[in-house]
């Protein structure tokens, strides 16, 4: 079952990309967040085997959201939507 | 040179900000998220009406601690994660913001970093759309975002209060998969007396079990043998109650098994720690004040061993006051005068938790999990792994990270170091207490050497 997420508010939406995919979602709202209500759930897969990551802590402290902006990898958790990011898919996707 | 400096903006941090500003004391405060509020009150500075009928008084109580902080004169950093420290007097931190690293210093520092959800490894939980129930509280909190299809799964009052709040929402979790059985529950009623002094608390919990009842939302209690199915996602809890298996098809699954003190910075500065047996947790050692073993360096809040919000802002104040005295800033028939009334409000408020934690107790085979489960999120390092590099002689969670690297992971350990030492513990018949956790070093978050570099002057 894919998860669904609902957001309770509506705000102004800005186009982001993610692996390439062209998204709506609501400026200025944590990243994370936003990418879980637009349907993403898979945000990496990890260094070792590959398997697919979300974010699972939200506050910073497990490292599971990470996704790539500019060559960086950072925590989508502790991130907020702008527009025209361009999001790669974070750590080895083997 | 700051007088003060605290990191964590939580209920405790927002507390100690304020009455620290109230006695004349200069103050810094260093957080990590981009508002005021901790993960409690995540949020509660742009909280709509809306929202905060969703989230209930208890969540508003925040409020009147983010007034208070922005009232004060205290110097507010946010977006700022700490990652290294000097102790000494002064002592000096070092944190990033924006992956701009900076340094601060002060004569005394407070860490009031709160709580982790404790690990609960089970078959599975490294699938997206497993989350911890923090996490599904922060979303609420934070963004207004819910999840439609959700499973609550584990233990403890939590559970109960995100369940409520997602009912109020219009969007009810598909059940309540609860590991605790009415055996711990009379197990813990010796505990009751005690705990009526936090009689306020026990009625909150029982509001939340009536209101759970009038959304008709669905309970098990003492599950047993959780896993979460899936393939490259979260597809359904299954489960078994008394016998008989259950499944349920979930696309989120949010867990939890009670919170565990955040000890990343006091471990790294090797301050003196003791294992708390009833909290299945290591908390830094500390006096009365909330004063560690390292002199003008305190702990208060959940840091300090999990007590809640209220207690808390309580122990924010205590440490400030008593910070203010050792500075000689405020003599001791003020301090007196000053601390009475919250040392009466933390002592109510500590006399709950053993109660709770026994109503509520961690299942052994979640402290200790299958050979095939994965304890270490980061490595993906097993159960299994980790019992065999055991008896093949890793005495230690130090030895063990030379074996297959447990805990060396971006999230350093904050999510298997527990597990860890139980397993070791398991394995050489002897206590967490003996075995400890991992040594843990500077950067206390990762950065990138671009940071590094930053921090000396470009002339050089």
């Amino acid at each position: 079952m894919k998860p669904v997420f609902r957001n309770l508010d509506d705000g102004p939406q800005v186009l982001i990309r993610f692996d390439g995919q062209e998204i709506s979602l609501p400026e200025g709202a944590n990243l994370a967040a936003a990418l879980l209500a637009a349907g993403i759930s898979r945000f990496r897969g990890t260094m070792v085997s590959g398997a697919s990551r979300g974010p699972f802590c939200m506050m910073g402290a497990c490292y599971d959201c990470l996704v790539e902006l500019d060559g960086v990898t950072r925590q989508a958790c502790q991130m907020r939507v702008e527009a025209g990011m361009d999001l790669r898919s974070g750590g080895a996707d083997v | 040179m700051y007088d003060l400096l605290i990191i964590g903006a939580g209920p405790a941090g927002m507390a100690a900000a304020s009455t620290a500003a109230q006695h004349g004391l200069t103050v810094a405060v260093l957080d990590e998220q981009p508002a005021p509020g901790g993960q409690i009150y995540r949020g509660i500075t742009e909280t709509g009406p809306r929202r905060a009928v969703i989230l209930g008084t208890d969540y508003l109580e925040g409020a009147a601690l983010a007034e208070g902080l922005a009232a004060s004169r205290a110097d507010v950093i946010q977006g700022a994660a700490v990652w290294d420290i000097c102790t000494g007097i002064p002592f000096t931190v070092t944190y990033s913001c924006n992956g701009a690293p900076a340094h601060l210093n002060a004569r005394a520092l407070i860490l009031a970093t709160g709580a982790l959800e404790r690990p609960v490894p089970i078959p599975g939980w490294t699938l997206p759309g497993v989350m911890t129930a923090g996490a599904g509280q922060i979303l609420l909190k934070a963004s207004g975002v819910l999840p439609e299809n959700a499973v609550l799964a584990g233990s403890g009052p939590l559970l109960y209060l995100l369940a409520v709040q997602m009912a109020r929402a219009g969007m009810p979790p598909l059940a309540l998969v609860e590991t605790q059985s009415r055996a711990d529950l009379l197990r813990a009623l010796p505990k009751l007396p005690r705990a009526l002094r936090g009689w306020r608390t026990l009625l909150k919990g029982m509001g939340l079990l009536a209101e759970l009842r009038r959304h008709g939302i669905r309970r098990y209690q003492g599950a047993k043998d959780l896993a979460v199915e899936g393939r490259d996602q979260a597809e359904a809890l299954s489960f078994s109650v008394g016998g008989t298996r259950h499944r349920i098809v979930a696309g989120t699954i949010l867990l939890h098994q009670g919170v565990v003190p955040n000890t990343q910075i006091t471990r790294a500065l090797r301050l003196d720690h003791l294992w708390h047996a009833g909290q299945r947790a290591f908390l830094p050692q500390t006096d009365d004040w909330g004063e560690t073993s390292q002199p003008f360096l305190f702990v208060a809040g959940d840091g300090a061993g999990i007590s809640g919000a209220k207690a808390a802002a309580s122990a924010g104040r205590l440490v400030v006051l008593q910070a203010a005295h050792r500075l000689g800033r405020i003599d001791s028939l003020l301090l007196e005068e000053e601390s009475t009334t919250d040392f009466r409000a933390l002592s109510a408020e500590r006399s709950v938790r053993p109660f709770l934690e026994a109503a509520y107790p961690v299942p052994a085979s979640i402290l200790k999990p299958a050979d095939t489960t994965i304890v270490c999120r980061c490595e993906e390092v097993t159960a299994g792994q980790i019992r065999g590099w055991a008896r093949a002689g890793a005495m230690g969670p130090n030895q063990l990270k030379a074996f297959g690297r447990p805990g060396m992971g971006p999230c350093q350990g904050r999510y298997c170091g527990l597990t860890t030492t139980e397993l070791l513990a398991e394995v050489h018949g002897t206590t967490p207490a003996t075995v400890g956790l991992a040594r843990l070093r500077a950067p206390l978050k990762p950065v990138t050497l671009g940071e590094l570099a930053a921090l000396h002057p470009k002339d050089d």
